[in-house]
C-alpha cells in the first residue's frame, strides 16, 4: 500500500507495540506514531498481580520516576530500530475517519493515513462510590499504587471477584501474609471459562493459600468515610478492611470512537484480520471484536498471548490494504495462584466432557486434562504439567477445530 | 563442573534441570538431535523453567509464553523473549554427564570449550 505515509498506533500497550513491530518488519518505512495514554514505555502486565506486588522485582523496578524497569517490553535498541514518534501520558479522544485525524487530549490533532487502535481495556468499577483504600489493578500506576498500600500497614484485604485477576492478587496478599477473603458473586467462580468440574478444581487453591472464598455472595456497599473499612455483602454481613480489591473484569476502552462511523459492541466490530470497516482501520488486542468465520459469532479475547499475535495479522492486513491474513490461534492463557501453574488453551464450549490425562485434581499434585466433544479434543487445562501441556497445546493447534467454535 | 546424571538416564528427547550452586542461576541440560546441550534454565522473558519446554530439533520452547530458544548459542528466535540465555558447556567421563557452568557473564556468547582433560 503506497499511499501510507503516516501509521498511528493509538495504545503503547502490548498489543500496539506488537503491532508496530509488525509493520516495521513488514516493511513499512514511513512515518510511525505511536500515542499512549500512560506515561511509561510498553510493559508486561501479567507479573503486576504476581511477582509485582509481593516485592520479587528487584527495588527500583517499577517505581515512580524510574520507569517499568524489568516490565519494559522494549529496550533503547529496539526502540531505535522501532523508528516511532512516542507520544506517551497523550489520550485519544477522537478519530475522524473521513478527515484522517486522531484528536488527542489537549486539542491537538494527529494527521494519519492508518490508524492500529490498541487501546486495551479499562477495570469496572462497583455502582458506587470507592472510598480511599479502594483499588482496581490493571495498570503499571495501579500496581505502584496498591503495593504501596499493602505494605502500608494493611492487615486485612478483601478481593472483590474471584476471576484470574482477583485470585492472582488474593494468592498474592496471602504471600504477603495479609488476612485475605474473596467474595464471589456468581455460585462458582471461573465457570464460564472453565467448566463447573475445572472451576471448582482452581477455587480449591484459595484454601491451599489460607484464603477464604464466599461465594455467592453480592456486594451491597462499601463502608468507611474517607477510608474503606469493610466490605458490606447483600445479605448484611460485613468484612473488614483494610485495602479492597476490585476485579470485576474490563470493558474495551472504545468510547472515544464513538462518533466514528466504527461499528462498536462490547469493542471495535473487525473481521477476522482485524480490520474494521475501512480497511486503513485495524483493531487489536483487548479492544478488538473479531468476527468468526462462518459463524454469527464475535469473539473479543482478553488474552496476552491474543495481544501479542494479532499485531503481526493486523499491520499485514493494514498494509496489505484488505485482509489477506486471518488472526487464527488458538486462543491460550495462563495463571499463576498459590504457588500453582494453570494453563488452558483451546475452545471450551458448555457441554463438551472432560477427561484427566495425567495426576489427579484431588491430591493438589497438578494434573492434565483435555475437555473434548464428540470424541474430539477442544481445549486443554494443566496445572503444573508444562511439558505434557504444551504437547496438547501443540495437537490442538494442528486439529481440525469444529466448525462455528 | 557439575555432575548431571549417567547418560542412559537422559534419553534423547529429555530434558533435567540442575542446581548449580548459589553463584550460578539453575541449568537446563537436554539431549536431542545425538548431542547434549545446557542452557541457563530460566527464560530471559520471563520466570519459566525451560527445562520444561518443548523441544525440537536444537529448539526449547519456553512453556509459558512459547519463546523459542536456539540451545547452540541461546540466543532467542522468537518473541515474547528477546536476551538470550547463557550456554554452558557439557562433556561426558565414563558415562556421566557434566555440565560446565559458563565462566562467562555475557550471556549469548558461545559457551566455552570444556577442558580437554574432562571430554571423554
Amino acid at each position: 500500500m503506497t499511499t501510507v505515509a503516516t501509521v498511528t498506533v493509538v495504545g503503547a500497550s502490548l498489543a500496539g507495540l506488537h503491532a508496530a513491530r509488525g509493520l516495521r518488519s513488514q516493511g513499512y518505512d514511513g512515518r510511525l506514531v505511536i500515542v499512549g495514554e500512560e506515561r511509561h514505555r510498553p510493559y508486561d502486565r501479567p507479573p503486576l498481580s504476581k511477582e509485582f506486588l509481593t516485592g520479587e522485582f528487584p527495588t527500583g523496578d517499577g517505581d515512580p520516576g524510574e520507569g517499568p524497569g524489568r516490565l519494559a517490553l522494549t529496550d533503547p535498541e529496539e526502540e531505535a530500530e522501532l523508528d516511532a514518534e512516542w507520544l506517551l501520558g497523550v489520550r485519544a479522544e477522537a478519530l475522524d475517519t473521513a478527515a484522517g485525524e486522531i484528536r488527542l487530549a489537549g486539542g491537538r490533532t494527529l494527521r494519519t493515513d492508518g490508524v492500529v487502535i490498541a487501546t486495551g481495556a479499562t477495570p469496572r468499577t462497583l455502582p458506587f462510590p470507592h472510598p480511599a483504600g479502594v483499588h482496581t489493578l490493571r495498570t503499571l500506576d495501579d500496581a505502584i499504587r496498591l503495593r504501596a498500600a499493602l505494605r502500608a500497614g494493611a492487615a486485612r484485604v478483601v478481593v472483590i471477584g474471584a476471576g484470574f485477576i482477583g485470585a492472582e492478587v488474593a494468592s498474592s496478599c496471602a504471600a504477603l501474609g495479609l488476612d485475605v477473603t474473596v467474595v464471589e458473586a456468581a455460585p462458582l467462580p471461573l465457570v464460564p471459562q472453565l467448566g463447573e468440574e475445572m472451576a471448582r478444581v482452581c477455587a480449591a487453591l484459595h484454601a491451599r493459600g489460607g484464603v477464604t472464598l464466599l461465594c455467592g455472595a453480592g456486594v451491597a456497599g462499601l463502608r468507611g468515610g474517607g477510608r474503606v473499612t469493610g466490605v458490606e455483602l447483600a445479605d448484611g454481613r460485613v468484612l473488614p478492611a483494610d485495602v479492597v480489591v476490585v476485579g470485576v473484569g474490563v470493558r474495551p476502552a472504545a468510547g472515544w470512537l464513538e462518533g466514528s462511523g466504527l461499528a462498536l459492541d462490547d469493542g471495535v466490530r473487525c473481521d477476522q484480520g482485524c480490520v474494521t470497516a475501512l480497511p486503513n482501520v485495524v483493531a487489536v488486542g483487548d479492544v478488538a471484536r473479531l468476527a468468526q468465520p462462518g459463524t454469527a459469532r464475535t469473539v473479543r479475547a482478553e488474552h496476552w498471548t491474543s495481544g501479542m499475535l494479532q499485531g503481526a495479522v493486523a499491520a499485514r492486513n493494514l498494509l496489505a490494504g484488505s485482509t489477506v491474513e486471518p488472526f487464527e490461534a488458538l486462543p491460550c492463557f495462563w495463571s499463576d495462584q498459590y504457588g500453582a501453574r494453570i494453563q488452558y488453551a483451546g475452545r471450551r464450549a458448555p457441554g463438551d466432557t472432560v477427561r484427566v490425562l495425567e495426576g489427579d485434581p484431588a491430591d493438589g499434585g497438578g494434573f492434565l486434562a483435555v475437555y473434548e466433544r464428540d470424541g474430539m479434543p477442544t481445549a486443554a487445562l494443566g496445572i503444573d504439567r508444562p511439558r505434557p501441556f504444551t504437547r496438547l497445546r501443540r495437537e490442538l493447534a494442528r486439529a481440525p477445530q469444529p466448525a462455528g467454535r | 563442573m557439575i555432575p548431571v546424571c549417567r547418560i542412559e538416564d537422559l534419553p534423547e528427547g529429555e530434558s533435567v534441570r540442575v542446581e548449580a550452586g548459589d553463584a550460578t542461576a539453575a541449568i537446563a541440560v537436554f539431549h536431542t538431535d545425538g548431542a547434549y546441550y545446557a542452557i541457563d534454565d530460566t527464560c530471559s522473558h520471563q520466570d519459566a523453567s525451560l527445562s520444561e519446554g518443548w523441544l525440537e530439533g536444537c529448539y526449547v520452547e519456553c512453556p509459558l509464553h512459547a519463546a523459542l530458544f536456539d540451545l547452540r548459542s541461546g540466543e532467542p528466535t522468537c518473541l515474547p523473549a528477546r536476551q538470550p540465555v547463557r550456554t554452558h558447556a557439557v562433556t561426558v567421563v565414563d558415562g556421566m554427564l557434566y555440565v560446565h557452568p559458563a565462566a562467562h557473564t555475557v550471556p549469548g556468547e558461545p559457551a566455552r570449550t570444556a577442558p580437554e582433560e574432562a571430554v571423554a
